[in-house]
């Protein structure tokens, strides 16, 4: 019993621990950023609370809050399932465009009982993201071309080829439209709206849902421990018998396919239930904040996710009361970001013992040459 | 189809070149040390933003009694000093603080974009501050009276010319000088050069700093040569391109201009076709052409530089080169069918170059060995 009690407790100092570093990386990242209101001549104090209240204040608030958090958790599970698997896969922004595309596209080009059209609709997305991610993962196993410089370049392929599919006399465009945008998704594509009069859509529990089975995947099933090895030793992995090339392709495909999934949510979820250009610009790079501020783990990529969407919403009320750019926000999500990252930044700021535990994951590999 | 025509392309691609080139060398110096560079765009978008606002806070600070060239050039040396230290938070986190490098540009490139739009939402439209000009065209005496020639090269702005120089600068400084030796010593086997003697992280620290300030001329370009004000998120993924550039220039900074030149081709084509002076099929053809003598040329240069005696390499790049002119000739002598194409697709090129060459399919693109590691002394 007593070395039970003790073993719970230690754990629970070891969750501390690790909660720690993210929580004062955020409270610094909002230390650091106020400086900058402060400089526009405005009260940081009064900023932060106009934007905690634009995040939870009424349920208007909190429903955008899970509203913002959707994509983010999604796409940052994207990019934390490729890192368990050595890959960082930078392209979420890419396959996210890919994803939605396809999913506008089979949203309103036929028509069937929502039972069918909606799962459909968000199986083509997650399969064209699976698709813009696969390639580079396949480049990489097969040529040994670095996926970070791939998935940037896969990123810009499809803003491109999108932006001229929605352009004009593109095969996406929408008839008689000023703006570049496609048709909206019939009505049998659109997510059901899980409280009457708001903007909550289904999406949410999807993207939970999501969280739980990539935790299952990544922990109980033999593809999750191949994923894993092969991300913390592709040799070791090698030698045990695991095909690496294979499990390459497979984790970039998996990943794709969650920004695929969070691209397509977005378009069946909200009106007006189109893709247009600028859409979610800039997700698929917020998103690794996301990830690493999640350590990687799918439930602390959940809690992040939450952070990142509550500052989204509650940016424009902050806003709107007191004149600080939205784009504070931006300034806050990389100063965490860079916080996280380096932490020991942090542990020197607040005298943080390191623990030796357990090194941090190596994240990116060798840089393209022989694999 | 005339020589007006003809070097008006060759000029429009230089000029779009310029601030890619920039790019690719500011990311050349810091990989060839060993340090991963996403983060071109990031310093290149600060840059720009600090060239205005160095170049009009100096034209206020002196009423505007000085000529406008000084405060120009205050703008460029403000835009080098700040995209350096951006730099220098690059290689402060990657160095120092051992973060994984993709992570520390993605950083770099955030925080660029939240305070570049910060400032001119709070300070620079607010104000609706205006900029204070463009650099005047120079004329080189006597090279610029040459038809053709002196036209393309030798009647551009400042900058162009300074990127021309710090292009053939670098290229010699890295293969030819102790400097450059050591630097891809350190980006190759930093534990060798450590044995004897070199300061691996001081000489990457350097490198970082020193790249980034090229990327400020980058950024500053825009600004100061080209649309004369601050525009949110300028930059529109050049720094990218530039990233592109240098790979499929195989980090050779010689290299690098030509894959520049080569991208710059395909945006002044596109500029071209949509003022209706070419259709899409010619500028297909033109493209092919100038992109395989681009190629010839930059492998001729570097073997002229490597002195490797080869002949059946010199015959190859014979080809190339009269390939290359044919298809010009056939893209200017023939009356071309009208076919549709999306002018997109030609932006495409630059991303898509860069895949092949990584993966291997039209020559290697070998990055240097210790890229993305930091280092620890034994």
């Amino acid at each position: 019993m007593a070395t039970s009690e003790a073993r719970r407790s230690s754990r629970r100092r070891a969750l501390l621990g690790r909660l720690a570093i993210p929580l004062l990386a955020i409270f610094t990242a909002l230390i650091v950023a106020s400086l900058a209101m402060v400089l526009s001549g405005t009260d940081p104090i009064k900023a932060y609370l106009a934007l905690a209240e634009g995040a939870f204040g009424s349920q208007v608030a909190r429903v955008e809050t899970l509203i913002k958090a959707t994509p983010f958790l999604l796409a940052g599970l994207a990019i934390a399932l490729a890192f368990r698997g050595g890959l960082f896969n930078i392209g979420v922004e890419g396959q996210l465009f890919v994803g939605s595309a396809v999913t506008v596209f089979i949203g309103y080009s036929v028509e069937l009982p929502a039972a069918i059209h909606i799962p459909l609709a968000l199986l083509g997305g997650m399969i064209g993201g699976a698709v813009w991610a696969g390639i580079p993962g396949y480049l990489k196993a097969r040529n040994g071309a670095h996926e970070v410089i791939t998935t940037i370049m896969f990123n810009f392929i499809a803003l491109r080829i999108i932006s001229w599919a929605i352009g004009v006399g593109g095969p996406l465009r929408a008839p008689r439209t000023v703006v570049p945008e496609t048709p909206a998704v019939f009505e049998s594509a659109r997510l059901p709206i899980l409280i009457p009069d708001s903007r909550l859509h289904a999406g949410v529990i999807i993207a939970v849902i999501a969280a739980f089975v990539v935790y299952w995947l990544l922990w109980r099933t033999v593809t999750g421990f191949e994923l894993r090895t092969v991300g913390a030793n592709p040799n070791a992995a090698r030698y045990a018998g695991i095909n690496v090339e294979f499990n390459i392709v497979r984790t970039m495909a998996l990943s794709g396919a969650l920004a695929g999934l969070s691209g397509g949510i977005q378009v069946l979820g909200l009106a007006p239930y189109t893709f247009t250009t600028g859409f979610n610009v800039g997700l698929g790079f917020d998103s690794i904040a996301v990830a690493v501020l999640g350590s990687i783990h799918p439930f602390g990529v959940a809690l992040a996710a939450l952070l990142f969407g509550a500052m989204d919403a509650g940016a424009r009320l902050m806003q709107l009361r007191t004149k600080v750019p939205i784009d504070v926000v931006t300034i806050v999500q990389g100063l965490i970001l860079a916080f996280v990252a380096a932490d020991q930044i942090i542990r020197r700021l607040y005298r943080i013992r390191t623990e030796t535990e357990e090194g941090p994951v190596s994240l990116s590999q060798s840089w393209g040459g022989g694999s | 189809m005339d020589s007006v025509f003809f070097s008006g392309l060759f000029f429009l691609a230089l000029v779009k070149a310029t601030p890619i080139a920039f790019g690719a060398m500011a990311g050349l110096m810091s990989e060839r040390s060993g340090v991963i560079n996403i983060a071109i765009e990031g310093m290149m978008l600060t840059g720009a933003m600090m060239a205005f606002l160095g170049s009009v806070i100096f034209n206020d600070l002196t009423g505007g009694t000085l000529p406008k060239i000084y405060s120009l050039l205050a703008g460029l040396i403000v835009a080098m000093i700040s995209a350096a230290l951006v730099a220098l938070l690059h290689a402060v986190f990657s160095i120092h603080y051992k973060v994984d490098q993709i992570i520390s540009g993605t950083v770099i490139n955030l925080l660029s974009v939240g305070v570049t739009n910060f400032v001119a939402n709070a300070y620079i439209d607010p104000r609706g501050l205006a900029g204070v000009g463009v650099f005047p065209v120079i004329n080189i005496p006597i090279l610029s009276e040459i038809p053709l020639i002196g036209r393309i090269f030798f009647s551009h702005q400042p900058l162009v010319y300074l990127m021309l120089i710090m292009v053939a600068v670098l290229q010699y400084a890295l293969f030819k000088t102790p400097w450059g030796l050591r630097t891809r010593a350190v980006g190759e086997h930093p534990r060798a050069a450590d044995t004897v003697g070199i300061n691996v992280n001081r000489r990457r620290y350097i490198n970082v700093t020193l790249g980034g300030a090229l990327a400020g001329i980058g950024g500053a370009f825009l600004v100061l040569e080209s649309v004369g004000r601050f525009q949110k998120l300028m930059t529109t993924g050049r720094g990218f391109i530039a990233l592109a550039a240098l790979i499929f220039g195989k980090w050779t900074s010689v290299g690098a201009l030509g894959s520049a030149l080569l991208f710059g081709f395909a945006e002044a084509l596109g500029v071209r076709l949509q003022l209706g002076d070419v259709n899409e099929l010619q500028a297909l053809a033109l493209l092919a052409g100038i992109g395989i003598i681009v190629l010839a040329g930059a492998w001729a240069v570097l073997k002229l530089i490597r002195r490797g005696a080869d002949q059946r390499r010199n015959r190859t790049i014979g080809i190339l080169a009269s390939a290359g002119l044919a298809s010009i000739a056939a893209a200017l002598l023939f009356d071309w069918p009208s076919v549709e194409i999306p002018i997109q697709f030609l932006g495409l090129m630059p991303y898509i170059a860069t895949v092949l060459v990584l993966a291997g399919f039209v020559g290697r693109a070998i990055p240097p060995a210790a890229i993305g590691k930091p280092y620890e002394k034994a």
